[in-house]
């Protein structure tokens, strides 16, 4: 279970975070809805170990084991994985480089044996076709010249490969058009199981057609003001943030 | 206007006592006199010479380490054991001990047709230098440290490639300090290609231990025309006691092609010096690096490009890496003659610093005296970016590896061009390994 607990930050003085509770239960997608500002980015850049914040109180439990004390790659070990929204250009480094590095370092921290490349090479190239991700694209530098949609289809490819225990989605679609929101949207349904789940952020409710959420909430001003099932999603986007915003405030 | 007075400096005045007791047992006595004489008259070079303000060899050089003596039977037995360990696999191999050729440390048995390599003091008592090289080494005329080369020079080779031979066997240069006692060494070593020709020439420096050394080492080259001349030079591990100073001086003909990688990876103090000339039309030239530089190591890439002639293109990239309180130098200099008309002449550097102790100086220079030219210099310097770091490390790359990563990937554009796969291979898994080494 992935639990957030009262959670509080700050950035550069700044409170954006004033007490955030939050769940999600293995097999179970969770959407966070909210409108611009609302900190929805800051809590997956906390939850995925992001050091420009400064968590002034609360805990972020993965099976109740705080991970707010471990580094980034210790968390990704542990199976949180973030699919950012602007995913970083790496010039320099192949990405076919980068996706070994980030399985075998993976699977070396948690005493794994690491994946012979023919091995390895197999498993992207499964992976890389279900996402319609060019073969060529694995040669060339991580995210370098790649276009918004191949960016988001990278994400949720490394995903794949790294089959975390909990996938937090950080507005995946914004930037896609709707061929490629169905591509990266049947990515993450494919790996919805039983013992994983995944928080999805978004601003639209638009990913939410594609991506069944089980559960909705709503997040303003650093805390979740409503929570409730997909349809709390549809009555947002006929009314909008405004009533909630304002109650808020 | 009166003469200037310089008060000599002990080790000035040693080195002038050495040179008295220095019997080689040559035909080359007057020539070194003669460059003894010129190095006693510029002395040491100082900061108030513009190229030395950075790197003060009269405040660096305290006392004057007598040149090493010949080799000993195990050190030639060590040097045997360490040169197995390292090698470029098919590539014929000169080694240099102390100063000294060696020939039976050597392997020239895979040396091609149309390449011939002979001991340069052999070379020097035989015959006259070649014009070509003998204009090339003029290139280096002001400086004092060459005339010290000349001076006490102890060995060296002359590589030599004939009109048309295009030679795929990498040729490696190999020079190898005992490092058993404090010593000097003073090596030379000429390289000419004839019309036509091509060569690689992988020049590595190395020492067996890490006692006081001066290290002044020279390659001489004169590129033909429609020659092509690669020059990989690596000088690793030498130690915080080891005081460096490289000098490549290159005379580039017509339609010719001179490139030259260089990785620095060592303690102590490093300077390596080019002065490459244009003679000829349409030729290219570019000299690209990495140093990687911990502690208080001190390294100083001094370039001195000459556009003599119209239409060359001469291109300049180093990328360093410093962390600790070393000291990065980065002096460019291209010269662009009246009439070298069309001259394109670019110099970048780059510098990323792990720490927040170290210095890192660029200077570069752009002398033009032709009025349709495009030349242009830019610098950098910054710290790893804290995105791509977070993004990786939340990939679950710990940070050492992703520091490596990013590190690897900095430096690999400057030795992107190195055709020798080996060396390039080793050139960018040094930027890693020498990241593990240092530990921050």
């Amino acid at each position: 279970m992935l639990e957030v607990r009262n959670l509080h930050v700050e950035v550069d003085g700044q409170k954006i975070l004033r007490g955030l509770d939050l769940t999600v239960r293995p097999g179970e997608v969770a959407a966070i809805m909210g409108p611009n500002g609302s900190g929805k980015s800051t809590l997956s850049y906390v939850i995925a170990g992001r050091e420009d914040y400064e968590v002034t109180a609360g805990e972020v439990l993965l099976d109740g084991e705080n991970v707010l004390e471990m580094d980034p790659e210790v968390r990704a070990a542990k199976g949180l994985f973030l699919a950012f929204q602007y995913p970083v250009e790496i010039p320099g480094v192949a990405t076919m480089t980068f996706l070994k590095a980030s399985v075998n370092a993976q699977r070396k921290a948690r005493g794994e044996a690491e994946l012979s490349t023919p091995d390895f090479m197999r498993h992207v190239k499964q992976g890389a076709e279900k996402l319609e991700v060019n073969p060529d694209m694995l040669k060339r530098p991580l995210n370098v010249g790649f276009s918004g949609g191949e960016k988001k289809r990278m994400e949720i490819l490394q995903m794949a490969l790294l089959e975390p225990r909990y996938g937090l989605l950080d507005e995946t679609d914004s930037g896609l058009d709707i061929d490629a929101l169905r591509i990266v949207s049947n990515g993450v349904n494919a790996l919805r199981a039983a013992n994983r789940g995944f928080l999805v952020i978004t601003h639209y409710q638009r990913l939410l057609d594609y991506i069944k959420p089980d559960v909705v909430h709503i997040m303003s001003k650093g805390r979740i003001i409503k929570s409730g099932d997909a349809s709390l999603a549809l009555e947002l986007e006929k009314n909008g943030y405004r009533d909630y915003v304002a109650d808020a405030a | 206007m009166a003469p200037m007075i310089r008060r000599e400096h002990d080790a000035e005045r040693a080195l002038g006592e050495q040179f008295s007791a220095f019997r080689p047992g040559d035909a080359s006595a007057s020539r070194r006199q003669e460059a003894f004489t010129l190095f006693a008259e510029a002395g040491l070079p100082t900061r108030r010479i513009e190229s030395w303000h950075y790197t003060d060899l009269r405040g660096l050089v305290r006392e004057a380490l007598p040149p090493a003596p010949e080799p000993d039977a195990e050190t030639v037995a060590q040097a045997r054991e360490r040169l197995q360990a390292h090698e470029v696999p098919g590539a014929a191999r000169i080694v240099v001990l102390d100063g000294s050729f060696r020939p039976e440390l050597s392997d020239l048995s895979a040396l091609p047709a149309g390449v011939t390599v002979r001991s340069v003091l052999d070379a020097l008592a035989t015959g006259d230098l070649d014009a070509d090289l003998a204009a090339a080494q003029k290139l280096g005329a002001p400086e004092s440290m060459l005339a010290l080369n000349a001076a006490f020079l102890q060995g060296g080779a002359m590589v030599e490639v004939a009109e048309g031979a295009r030679i795929d066997t990498p040729v490696e240069l190999v020079l190898l300090l005992s490092g058993r006692a404090p010593a000097a060494t003073y090596d030379r070593s000429f390289v000419k290609l004839g019309r036509g020709a091509a060569l690689t020439l992988v020049e590595r420096h190395a020492a067996l231990g890490g006692a006081k050394s001066l290290t002044a080492t020279v390659v001489v080259a004169a590129i033909g025309d429609g020659a092509a001349l690669e020059h990989l030079v690596r000088v690793d591990g030498l130690g915080p006691q080891a005081l460096h100073l490289g000098t490549t001086l290159v005379r580039i003909g017509a339609e010719a092609k001179f490139e030259s990688t260089t990785l620095v990876a060592t303690g102590g103090v490093t300077r390596r010096q080019s002065y490459l000339e244009f003679v000829g039309e349409n030729s290219t030239s570019h000299l690209y690096g990495v140093s990687l530089l911990d502690g208080r190591a001190h390294a100083d890439t001094t370039l001195i490009v000459t556009h003599t002639a119209a239409h060359c293109e001469s291109r300049e990239l180093f990328k360093h890496i410093l962390d600790g309180e070393a000291t990065g130098i980065y002096q460019g200099r291209v010269v662009v003659a009246p009439g070298a008309q069309k001259t394109d002449g670019k110099m970048l550097s780059k510098c990323i610093f792990l720490g927040e102790g170290a210095n890192m100086y660029n200077k570069p220079e752009l002398e033009i005296f032709a009025d349709d030219v495009v030349c242009g210099h830019g610098a950098t310097v910054g710290a790893l970016d804290e995105d791509q770091l977070f993004y990786l490390r939340a990939r679950g790359i710990p940070l050492r590896e992703a520091q490596a990563l990013l590190l690897e990937a900095f430096a690999a554009e400057a030795v992107d061009t190195v055709s020798v796969d080996a060396v390039k291979d080793e050139m960018v898994a040094r930027v890693g390994q020498w990241l593990r080494q240092h530990g921050r």
